[in-house]
C-alpha cells in the first residue's frame, strides 16, 4: 500500500478504539445507493521503477530544439543553487504561514521577496504572489476599478499591445463586474501606443493600462503615457518584464512632476523570468506592487513584519481581513493560495543574481537581440517592421507565409519564434523573434543561416 | 459586562446613535461591538456629502481578524467623518461612545431614530446572543 | 554561544544585511555589454534596485537556514483540517523536474509537447473517473479559481438557456453558513449575489431552510462533502434533487475529496460541476503556499463551457493518437482562459505521477485510512475528556474538537492550545473554522500518519489541557521554543511594514 504505514495490527487495535468491526463500518453514514463502483479507467497502481520508466520516457520526447520563442516566457539561466534551495522539503512541503511562528522561514523570506519586487519596480509595496502574470493583469483591473473611488464608469483603456492571452484571461475574469475594455490601436510604424490616438476629450476612465515592454517588445512612451492618464483622472497599471526592470526605467518613476503625480499605481506582470524554468507552461507566479495609498485594495497575501511577545522581530501575514476567509462575500478576491514556492525560487535568484546580475543579463539579452536582428535583416525577404527600440523580442516581416518558414526551422533544430499572422494580420507574415542571454554567437549564426535556407525552400516548394 | 449608556439610541447591528442638540445625528459602533472585534486596525469611512439610506453599508471597521460593515442607521447625509481614527484606530476600543464616535450625518427625517432600540431593549438582545 | 549567533552571523538577519556594495556573484555574471544598448537614454533605468549583493556561500547559507524555521510535512505532524497535509512523494517531484518538461517553451509546436500531453490527457481521464464527470479542464491554478471557472461555468449554462435570448434572471448562489471563504466570495465575482443557509445541529444542511430560499432567482448551491464540519451529509440526493427542480445547478467544492475518494462520485450525488484540490488529493506540495493546481470537471451540460485549454486526443486520420490543445475554436462557448498557458502544469505532472503509484486501489485506501486516522484520533481525544462538536456523527477524514468549555471554565483558547502543541513538535490544527462552532480545533490526520504519531499526538492534546487546569497563563504564553515567541499581529497591522528600509546613519 503506497505511503500507508499501517500494520494489520494497527488497523486492528485502533478499529477496536473506534468500536467498529471494519474499516467499511465507517462509511455507514453514506447511503449504499451513492457508493461507487470500482474506478475501471483508473490504471492499477504501479511500482515507482515501473512509473519512473514510463514518464521518464514522456520527458525524452518533449526534448526540444534551440528555442527563440518569447511571448511571455523566457527562457534564461538558473543558478543550480536556486531549484536545490527551493526544493528542500522545509519550503517544498510547507503550509501556507498561517501559523506564523512555525512558519518564520517562509514569511521572513516573502518579506525579502517583497522588497525586492517593490525595489525593482521602485514601488511602495508588493505583495507575496499572484498565480501568473495573466490573472495578476485581471486582478489588478479589478483592483483600479476599487482604487480609482473618484471614477465611475469602470472604463479600463487597454492598449492591442498588451498580450494578446493576457487580454482573454482579463476578459474571463472580468466579464461579470460590469467592467467596460476599450481597445487602443497601436501605431503601426513605431509599434507603440500613440500618445497622439488616446481619446482627446475628457472623459471619466478608471484606468489606463501600460504594457512595458509590449507584446511586440517594443518599449512604449511610458511618461507621456502616464501624464496623460493621471491628467485625466485614471490610474496607471503597468504590466511590466521584470527582467526589463534592471535595465529601463521602472513603472515607480514612470511620468513627470507635471501631473502631479509620479510613477505607476499599479504594477503587475509575469515573474517566470525571475529563476522559473519554461516548464511547459507552469507553475509561474505573477506579482503585484502598488503605490502605499491602495495598499488596502491590492488582492492577495501581505507580509507585514512585526515584533514577538520579546520584542524581537518577526513576520506575519497581515491586512488579513481584505482576504476571503474573512471578508467572505465582501472580499478584495478570492485567491487564497499564492505562488508560495516560485517566489521562494525568485528571491533566491535575485539574492544571487545581484543588481549587477541582473543588469548584465538584461543587457546581454537586449545586445543578443540586437545583433541578431542584424544579422536577419541582411537577408532577403525579411525586415524589421517596427521603428522603436524594444527589449529582448523584434516582429520581423517575411517574404513568406510564417507557418511554412517555422516549419522549415523547425526541421534544422530551431524553434524560430511566435507566428503574430493570426492575431495582428495587418501586420501580414509577422513573426516574434525573442533572444536572451542563453544564446551564443554561434546559436545567433545558425539561426540565420537557417533562416535563409527555410526561406529559399519555401520559396522553392511555391514555385514547384 | 458592556457599558450601554442610557441616553443613546441602538441598531440590532451594533452601532449607537445620539441626536445631537442642532438635530444633527452622531454614529458610533457601541462597546459591545468593539469587544467582540478586538484591537481595531482600520477604519473606512464615507465621503462628507454621500448620502445614504437606513440600512445601506457605509463603512467599514477593521481589527486583525475580522473586518465589519457599519450600516447606516438613519437616512441622511454625511456631514463629517472622525479623521482621527486614521491615526488612531484604537480609540473605538478605548472610547467607543465619545472621542472613537464614526460620522456624523444630517438626517432625512429625525422620526427614524424613535424607532430604533432604546438601551434597555438593546441591553436584552446582546444578552440574547450571549446565551 | 550567544543564541543570537550562528556562525559569525545574527540569525534572524534578512539576507539585505549581509549585502556589501560591490560584492557580486561572479559565475552568474555574463559579460557585460552595456554599450551594446540601443535602448535611449530617457527609457534607461538611473539608479539599480537594492538588491542583495551576496555571494554564493552567504545566499546559501541564509536560505538553508531560513528552511529550517519552518515546520513542514517533512519535519512535523501537520493535522490541519480541510488542508489535507499528506505526505508528498519525492518520486513526483523528481519526475516533474525533468529536463524535457522544464525546458519546454509553452508556445513550442503540439509535436514537441506529446509527451507532457500525453501526461495531461491520462490525467484528464483519471479525474474523470474519480469524480464521476464527463469531462476534465486541467487548467485552472487553484482551488478558488477552479470555483471561478465553475460558477462561471453555471452563469454561462444559464445565459444560454435562457429561453429569452437575454442573460438569465437568476441571481443567487446558495452557500451553507460553514462554507469555505473562497465560496462566498466566488459567487460574487461571478456578479451573483450569495445567500446563506444555517446547518442543523447535527451537522447537516437544514433542508427545510433550503426550501425556503430555492426559486427562479436561483442560479446553483455550492457544497463541500463531505461538509467543512467533517460529516458526511446524508440528504444530499434529496438537496440535488430541490435545487435541480428549482432549475439551480450543484457546485461541488473538492476541498475534502480525500474522505469519498474510490467510494463516492460526486457526480453521482448530482453534482453538476466540481472543482478539486489537487494539492489536497493528489499530494502536490503545497511549497509554503502554492502553486496548487484546481481542475474542474463537469456534467454533459457544462460541457461547451469549459475552461481552455484541454487536453484533446485525435481519434481518426492521420493524426490518429496524437494529442492537440482544445481551444476557442473547439469550444466556442468555453468561459475563455484562465491563465496565460496550461496553469499550472508542473503540478499537474506531479498529481499524474502520484495518482499513478496509488492506481484504483490505492485510491480506495486512501479514503479507507484517511478515516479510520481520522476516527481513531477522535475517539482517543474523546477518551481523553475533550468535547467533539458532533459526537454522534462518525468522522470522515476530519472532525471538530471544541474548546468552548475550556474557554469558559479556564479562559484558554482554542489559540492558546494550537500555539502550544508547536513546542511539542507538532503542527497546530485548524483554528476558527468553520466560523460557526466556537473554539474549534478542525483536525485532519491524513492517512499517510502512523499510529504512534496518532498517539503521540493525542498524548501531547492531554498534557495540554493539564497545563491548562494547573497554570492557564503558560498556555497564554506560548510558543516558547520557536524562533519566535508568539507575534503582535495588532502591530503588523497598525503599522505597516512591508519591505525592508536599511537603517539611515
Amino acid at each position: 500500500m503506497p505511503f500507508i504505514p499501517h500494520t494489520k495490527e494497527d488497523t486492528q487495535s485502533m478499529l477496536d478504539v473506534i468500536g467498529a468491526k471494519s474499516i467499511e463500518d465507517l462509511f455507514d453514514e453514506i447511503p449504499v445507493e451513492l457508493r461507487a463502483k470500482p474506478l475501471e479507467n483508473v490504471p492499477a497502481g504501479r511500482s515507482e521503477m515501473a512509473v519512473n520508466r514510463l514518464v521518464r520516457q514522456r520527458a525524452a520526447e518533449d526534448v526540444q530544439p534551440l528555442c527563440f520563442i518569447g511571448a511571455g516566457a523566457y527562457e534564461h539561466h538558473i543558478p543550480a543553487a536556486v531549484w536545490e534551495l527551493t526544493t528542500r522539503g522545509e519550503f517544498y512541503t510547507a503550509y501556507t504561514p498561517y501559523q506564523a511562528e512555525a512558519s518564520q522561514g517562509t514569511l521572513q523570506l516573502l518579506y525579502e521577496f517583497q522588497t525586492m519586487m517593490a525595489e525593482l519596480t521602485a514601488m511602495d509595496v508588493s505583495n507575496a504572489s499572484l498565480y501568473d502574470g495573466a490573472s495578476s493583469l485581471a486582478e489588478a483591473v479589478l483592483m483600479a476599478v476599487r482604487a480609482n473611488r473618484k471614477s465611475k464608469s469602470k472604463r479600463i483603456l487597454v492598449p492591442r499591445t498588451v498580450h494578446p492571452t493576457y487580454l482573454k484571461v482579463v476578459k474571463t475574469i472580468t466579464q461579470h463586474q460590469g467592467i467596460t475594455l476599450e481597445m487602443l490601436d497601436y501605431d503601426i510604424d513605431g509599434g507603440h501606443l500613440n500618445i497622439d490616438t488616446l481619446p482627446s476629450e475628457p472623459g471619466d476612465f478608471t484606468a489606463l493600462i501600460i504594457p512595458q515592454p509590449n507584446f511586440f517588445g517594443v518599449l512604449e512612451d511610458v511618461d507621456a503615457l502616464t501624464d496623460w492618464a493621471h491628467a485625466h483622472g485614471a490610474l496607471v497599471i503597468g504590466v511590466v518584464n521584470p527582467m526589463a526592470m534592471a535595465l529601463i526605467t521602472p513603472p515607480g518613476e514612470w511620468g513627470t512632476e507635471e501631473a502631479g503625480i509620479k510613477g505607476a499605481d499599479i504594477v503587475c506582470g509575469e515573474g517566470q523570468p525571475l529563476g522559473v524554468p519554461l516548464s511547459s507552461g507552469g507553475p509561474y507566479f505573477g506579482f503585484m506592487c502598488c503605490a502605499q495609498k491602495h495598499v488596502r485594495q491590492m488582492p492577495g497575501r501581505i507580509i507585514g513584519a512585526t515584533n514577538d511577545l520579546d520584542g524581537k522581530p518577526g513576520y506575519t501575514l497581515t491586512l488579513q481581513a481584505r482576504e476571503q476567509h474573512i471578508r467572505r462575500s465582501k472580499a478584495t478576491s478570492n485567491i487564497c493560495t499564492n505562488q508560495g514556492l516560485l517566489t521562494t525560487a525568485a528571491t533566491i535568484y535575485m539574492s544571487l543574481m545581484g543588481p549587477e546580475g541582473l543588469r548584465r543579463t538584461a543587457a546581454n539579452s537586449h545586445a543578443n537581440s540586437c545583433t541578431l536582428t542584424k544579422q536577419l535583416n541582411a537577408i532577403d525577404g525579411v525586415e524589421t517592421i517596427f521603428s522603436r527600440p524594444g527589449f529582448h523580442e523584434k516582429v520581423l516581416r517575411l517574404n513568406k507565409p510564417v507557418k511554412e518558414v517555422l516549419s522549415a526551422l523547425e526541421d534544422r533544430g530551431i524553434l524560430g519564434g511566435y507566428d503574430l499572422s493570426a492575431e495582428f494580420p495587418e501586420l501580414g507574415n509577422a513573426l516574434l523573434v525573442c533572444v536572451t542571454e542563453t544564446k551564443t554567437e554561434e546559436d545567433l549564426q545558425h539561426y540565420a543561416s537557417s533562416l535563409q535556407e527555410a526561406l529559399q525552400e519555401t520559396l522553392a516548394e511555391v514555385s514547384a | 459586562m458592556s457599558n450601554v449608556p442610557n441616553e443613546l439610541k441602538y441598531t440590532k447591528t451594533h452601532e449607537w446613535v445620539r441626536t445631537e442638540s442642532d438635530g444633527s445625528i452622531t454614529v458610533g459602533i457601541t462597546d459591545h461591538a468593539q469587544e467582540l472585534l478586538g484591537d481595531m486596525v482600520f477604519v473606512e469611512l464615507p465621503e462628507t456629502d454621500a448620502t445614504y439610506t437606513s440600512g445601506d453599508d457605509c463603512a467599514v471597521v477593521e481589527s486583525v481578524k475580522a473586518a465589519s460593515d457599519i450600516y447606516c442607521p438613519i437616512s441622511g447625509e454625511i456631514t463629517s467623518v472622525n479623521e482621527d481614527l486614521a491615526d488612531a484606530p484604537e480609540t473605538i476600543n478605548t472610547d467607543p461612545y465619545d472621542t472613537g464616535w464614526l460620522f456624523k450625518l444630517t438626517p432625512e427625517d429625525s422620526g427614524e431614530v424613535d424607532e430604533l432600540l432604546d438601551a434597555e431593549a438593546y441591553l436584552e438582545l446582546i444578552a440574547e446572543e450571549d446565551h | 554561544m550567544s543564541p543570537e549567533f550562528t556562525s559569525g552571523i545574527k540569525s534572524n538577519q534578512l539576507i539585505f544585511e549581509h549585502s556589501a556594495t560591490g560584492r557580486t556573484n561572479g559565475a552568474q555574471m555574463v559579460e557585460d555589454v552595456a554599450s551594446a544598448s540601443e535602448i535611449p537614454e530617457g527609457l534607461l533605468r538611473k539608479t539599480p534596485p537594492m538588491l542583495p549583493e551576496v555571494s554564493e556561500m552567504d545566499a546559501v547559507r541564509h536560505y538553508t537556514r531560513l528552511s529550517q524555521k519552518n515546520f513542514s510535512i517533512d519535519t512535523q505532524f501537520y493535522p490541519l483540517g480541510s488542508c489535507t497535509m499528506k505526505h508528498n512523494p519525492r518520486a513526483c517531484n523528481t519526475l516533474a523536474l525533468l529536463p524535457g518538461f522544464l525546458g519546454r517553451h509553452p508556445l513550442a509546436p503540439e509535436r514537441f509537447g506529446q509527451g507532457v500531453m500525453a501526461c495531461l490527457w491520462e490525467l484528464q481521464e483519471i479525474l474523470k473517473d474519480v469524480t464521476g464527470m464527463t469531462a476534465v479542464s486541467l487548467s485552472p491554478m487553484a482551488g478558488a479559481q477552479g470555483e471561478f471557472a465553475g460558477v462561471a461555468m453555471i452563469r454561462a449554462y444559464h445565459d444560454a438557456n435562457n429561453t429569452s435570448g437575454n442573460k438569465s434572471e437568476r441571481s443567487e448562489i446558495i452557500c451553507p453558513d460553514a462554507a469555505h471563504g473562497t465560496n462566498p466570495a466566488t459567487a460574487t465575482m461571478c456578479g451573483y449575489k450569495v445567500r446563506e443557509i444555517p446547518t442543523n445541529t447535527d451537522g447537516d444542511i437544514d433542508v427545510e431552510a433550503l426550501k425556503e430560499v430555492v426559486g427562479p432567482q436561483t442560479a446553483g448551491i455550492m457544497l463541500t462533502n463531505p461538509s467543512t464540519l467533517g460529516v458526511f451529509d446524508r440528504r444530499i440526493k434529496e438537496i440535488a434533487q430541490i435545487v435541480h427542480d428549482a432549475g439551480g445547478l450543484l457546485y461541488y467544492d473538492g476541498a475534502n475529496l480525500n474522505a469519498i475518494l474510490g467510494k463516492v462520485k460526486p457526480g453521482d450525488m448530482g453534482f453538476d460541476v466540481i472543482h478539486m484540490n489537487l494539492h489536497k488529493t493528489f499530494s502536490t506540495p503545497h511549497g509554503g503556499g502554492g502553486p496548487g493546481a484546481g481542475p474542474v470537471g463537469v456534467s454533459e451540460r457544462l460541457k461547451p463551457f469549459m475552461p481552455i485549454p484541454v487536453v484533446g486526443k485525435d481519434v481518426v486520420g492521420k493524426d490518429e493518437g496524437s494529442f492537440r490543445w482544445l481551444t476557442e475554436t473547439d469550444l466556442p462557448q468555453s468561459i475563455g482562459r484562465l491563465s496565460a498557458h496550461m496553469g499550472n502544469t508542473g503540478v499537474l505532472i506531479r498529481a499524474y505521477v502520484y495518482a499513478l503509484l496509488l492506481g484504483r486501489e490505492g485510491m480506495v485506501r486512501t479514503a479507507d485510512y484517511a478515516t479510520l486516522n481520522a476516527n481513531y484520533l477522535m475517539a482517543r481525544l474523546a477518551q481523553a475528556g475533550f468535547d467533539m462538536a458532533l459526537p454522534s456523527r462518525r468522522a470522515t477524514h476530519e472532525f471538530i474538537l471544541t474548546l468552548k468549555r475550556q474557554a469558559k471554565d479556564q479562559g484558554v483558547t482554542a489559540m492558546d492550545f494550537a500555539t502550544r502543541l508547536l513546542d511539542y513538535g507538532f503542527h497546530a490544527p485548524t483554528t476558527y473554522f468553520p466560523l460557526i462552532v466556537p473554539e474549534c480545533l478542525l483536525i485532519e490526520p491524513t492517512e499517510t500518519e502512523s499510529k504512534e504519531t496518532l498517539d503521540a499526538f493525542a498524548d501531547v492534546m492531554k498534557t495540554i489541557q493539564e497545563e491548562a487546569d494547573a497554570n492557564p497563563e503558560l498556555l497564554k504564553d506560548a510558543p516558547y521554543t520557536l524562533p519566535v515567541r508568539r507575534l503582535d499581529d495588532v502591530k503588523a497591522a497598525r503599522e505597516l511594514n512591508l519591505k525592508y528600509s536599511p537603517a539611515k546613519d
